[in-house]
């Protein structure tokens, strides 16, 4: 039967899966971000190796394609000295005929000790951890909409390492905030450090009013999200939402919402530009922009091998009890 | 067989009757309804010691799939009908979408040849609106009819094409034969959950709710224009009640419906992706379930369904958004619609007349000879009865269900919630559907 509790919690309150950054305390978030600065200092050794995860199995589950991702864990793993075995599964589950918790099952007869999941399914992660063994842990990778739990822990080890205090900050998220999994986590993460004012910057189509609900100020006007902001956070627009029904094209997209050094300006002097990745540019922002001197994009990628080692250093050393 | 029914409260929903009374039944028939004891002079050859128990009239349920034909592996007619008759529900109506569709008047009769056979429950199938549920062409209606349908639908695969749904209105209405239909607009309503907060959260794509009121208001005009007959499937939303409240105000020849789901539940009961609440509608917010309360009280919705849906665990045991919407149900009508009913506060005669009377009324003329008694209580009239206990709380345990379908999101382990109203017999046309087991104590 299904847990009532969080699903990711231990009776300790002790994260023993990520799966999403709603119902995390503060503290959980800040001890992973703390965690994740002793592990930077090991990425910049000779040897980048910690002991960790010696003679642990980490499986790579991805049920959707994503490169950038993968490394990232696949790196973040093999620094903690796991075994790391990618699994491109790259269909739906059902569309393969294997069902999602057979595949877990027979990878669960190999002796994994942890899956890092993609899934294409809001929630799939959630399945998953309902169904292993009790010591097997579960990092969600990006699941549907729902959560991109890693995603969000680095923007926050980024922000924090470039603006310190998160009491006092404006974060503007613009893009497809409707369709995106790290909105959703990022928008958590910040309310619960603590941001005093969280903006999804968007058209109606990606940005409905009812984001409302998570806690959010919807800004349809660029002018209006970017004023004084001090961290904006950009989405990548995903190919097929650029001409439909929810855009006419990339090229009007970009000239109301895309990120250039004039509309900039409206943000604060010091504010600090944000991507996922990978970027598109001249779709959600220009390059002057993505390579200037306001960019934090590629620390994030640094950062974000460090957060990854924090997550699964942390899950695998909690019990499920 | 002859059976007197003694020592129970008799409950009659269309005569307002509730009290004590001795049920005399002969060769199908309620011969006579008298005060206790006075039955002197009838020798039956089996007694049923009702003491305690309320007789009430069999329920009608106007919503629950059996899986067959095409889907005997998730639900046979057979444990399903068991299910009905465990439920208390002697008379049911179940949508043309099994595979093949009921699209042909050979698949009814089978139908409902096997079910005659089985006699556990009375079945009225509805035929398929369009051939193949395909929105293009219509049904032979008159022949279906013929055959034994009660009534014309799509099941949850919305006629996208305007042009088709108001042609079949006007046939459907040419021949005085009743059009069910879920109002659902297929293209608003391609979403997994309702959209609102909870989907939100969730990232689940979201069913909005005028998804809801734009089907009705197309299908409102639509019947001002034919002057269709329609009946309203499973309403989900307090928009969609206050449409239905306007056009019954209207004068508008309709009747509607809501689930046992929708009345209880709400959105935020998916809590972490659990798939027994992925259900078709999908569950709304606290005000459409207050609105669907209310409107099932004063008259707007005419039924209570348990919209019955048996769901092999391996299509449960999916995402959220992969899974096969839809719950077991027919257990748990009874007992759902008593909850509602105390909620409500109601009397018992007015709780029990949403699921038997009134979506007796709802089909109407097509029940032919039992329009007169089917949902009632009447001397001369079929004895179509459900024994229950009004006061025993039970607990929902999905493994003892006699339906295939075990994934229901009233299981206690789930909810912790307890249901009242144990079924203790039902019986169709005079013979025992279903006895419950003896001695079972009631569970906590």
């Amino acid at each position: 039967m299904l847990a009532r509790r969080n699903p990711q919690l231990n009776s300790h309150g002790e994260l023993i899966h990520l799966l999403s950054i709603e119902g995390l305390p503060k503290a959980v978030l800040t001890q992973i971000l703390d965690t994740a600065g002793t592990f930077l200092a090991v990425n910049d050794r000779d040897v980048k190796k910690v002991p960790l995860l010696r003679g642990k199995s980490v499986f790579n589950l991805f049920f959707e394609n994503s490169t950038r991702t993968r490394t990232t864990f696949e790196i973040a793993a093999k620094r903690l000295s796991a075994d790391v075995i990618n699994l491109d599964i790259a269909r739906s589950s059902t569309a393969k005929g294997e069902s999602l918790l057979d595949t877990i099952a027979n990878l669960s007869a190999m002796h994994a000790d942890m899956f890092v999941v993609r899934h294409a399914e809001s929630g799939a992660p959630y399945l998953i951890a309902q169904h292993v063994a009790p010591h097997v842990h579960v990092v969600n990778a990006g699941d549907g909409r729902h959560a991109h739990p890693t995603q969000a822990l680095l923007d926050m080890y980024t922000i924090r390492h470039f603006k310190r205090d998160f009491t006092q900050l404006t974060v503007a998220i613009v893009g497809d905030i409707v369709h995106s999994r790290v909105a959703r986590s990022d928008i958590h993460a910040l309310a619960t450090l603590g941001v005093p004012e969280i903006r999804a910057v968007g058209p109606k189509t990606l940005v409905p009013g009812d984001l409302a609900a998570m806690g959010v100020r919807v800004c349809n006007d660029m002018a209006e999200g970017l004023k004084d902001a001090d961290v904006v956070i950009m989405l990548r627009l995903q190919n097929e939402r650029m001409n439909g029904a929810l855009l006419p094209s990339a090229g009007e997209y970009f000239k109301r919402y895309g990120l250039t050094a004039e509309k900039l300006a409206l943000a604060r002097p010091d504010a600090i530009v944000m991507h996922p990745g990978p970027i598109n540019r001249g779709v959600e922002i220009e390059s002057a922009v993505a390579d200037g001197t306001h960019s934090v994009i590629l620390p994030q990628v640094t950062f974000g091998i460090a957060v990854r080692m924090a997550v699964m250093s942390t899950i695998a050393g909690n019990s499920a009890r | 067989m002859k059976i007197l029914i003694h020592g129970g409260r008799v409950v009659d929903p269309a005569s307002g009757h509730d009290g004590l009374a001795d049920i005399a039944i002969a060769a199908e028939r309620i011969v006579t309804i008298a005060p206790p004891g006075t039955l002197r002079d009838f020798d039956p050859e089996r007694r049923i010691d009702a003491t305690g128990l309320v007789v009430a009239p069999g329920l009608v349920d106007l919503a629950a799939r059996l899986r067959e034909p095409g889907q005997e592996h998730e639900g046979m007619l057979e444990s399903e009908l068991a299910a009905a008759a465990a439920g208390g529900v002697t008379s049911l109506v179940c949508p043309p979408d099994t595979d093949p569709v009921l699209d042909e008047p050979g698949l009814v009769e089978m139908l409902k040849f096997r079910a005659r056979k089985i006699s556990r429950c009375r079945l009225f199938p509805l035929g398929a609106l369009t051939r193949g549920l395909r929105g293009e062409a219509l049904t032979e209606m008159a022949e279906l009819t013929e055959s034994g349908c009660i009534g014309f639908a799509q099941a949850d695969v919305p006629v996208r094409d305007t042009q088709v749904l108001y042609r079949a209105l006007q046939y459907a209405s040419t021949l005085g034969l009743t059009v069910w239909l879920r109002p659902h607009d297929a293209f608003l309503g391609s979403g997994v959950a309702a959209q609102g907060a909870m989907a939100t959260r969730l990232g689940l794509s979201g069913v909005p709710v005028m998804a809801e009121t734009v089907a009705l208001h197309t299908l409102f005009e639509l019947v001002r224009v034919t002057g269709a007959r329609v009946h309203l499937c499973r309403l989900s939303s307090a928009a969609g009640v206050a449409l239905v409240r306007a056009a019954k105000a209207e004068g508008l020849p309709v009747t509607a419906d809501v689930s046992i789901n929708s009345l209880h539940l709400t959105d935020v009961d998916i809590g972490y992706f659990n798939a027994d609440m992925r259900l078709t509608p999908p569950l709304r917010q606290g005000a459409d379930r207050a609105a669907l309360r209310a409107g099932l009280a004063d008259g707007t919705i005419d039924a209570l369904v348990s919209d019955h849906n048996p769901v092999a665990d391996d299509m449960k045991a999916l995402p959220f958004g992969e899974a096969e919407p839809g719950a077991t149900g027919l257990e748990l009508l009874l007992g759902l619609a008593l909850r509602w009913g105390q909620d409500a506060g109601l009397t018992l005669p007015q709780t029990l007349a949403r699921v038997t009377l009134n979506p007796a009324q709802v089909l109407g003329g097509a029940l032919q000879s039992l329009a007169a008694s089917a949902g009632r209580i009447v001397e001369g009239g079929v004895a179509d009865l459900c024994l229950f206990d009004p006061d025993a709380a039970w607990a929902v345990e999905p493994a003892a269900l006699a339906s295939q379908g075990k994934h229901t999101p009233f299981a206690f382990a789930a909810t912790g919630m307890a249901l009242t109203g144990r079924v203790h017999a039902t019986l169709v046309a005079g013979t025992l559907a279903y006895q419950a087991p003896a001695a079972t104590p009631p569970a906590a």
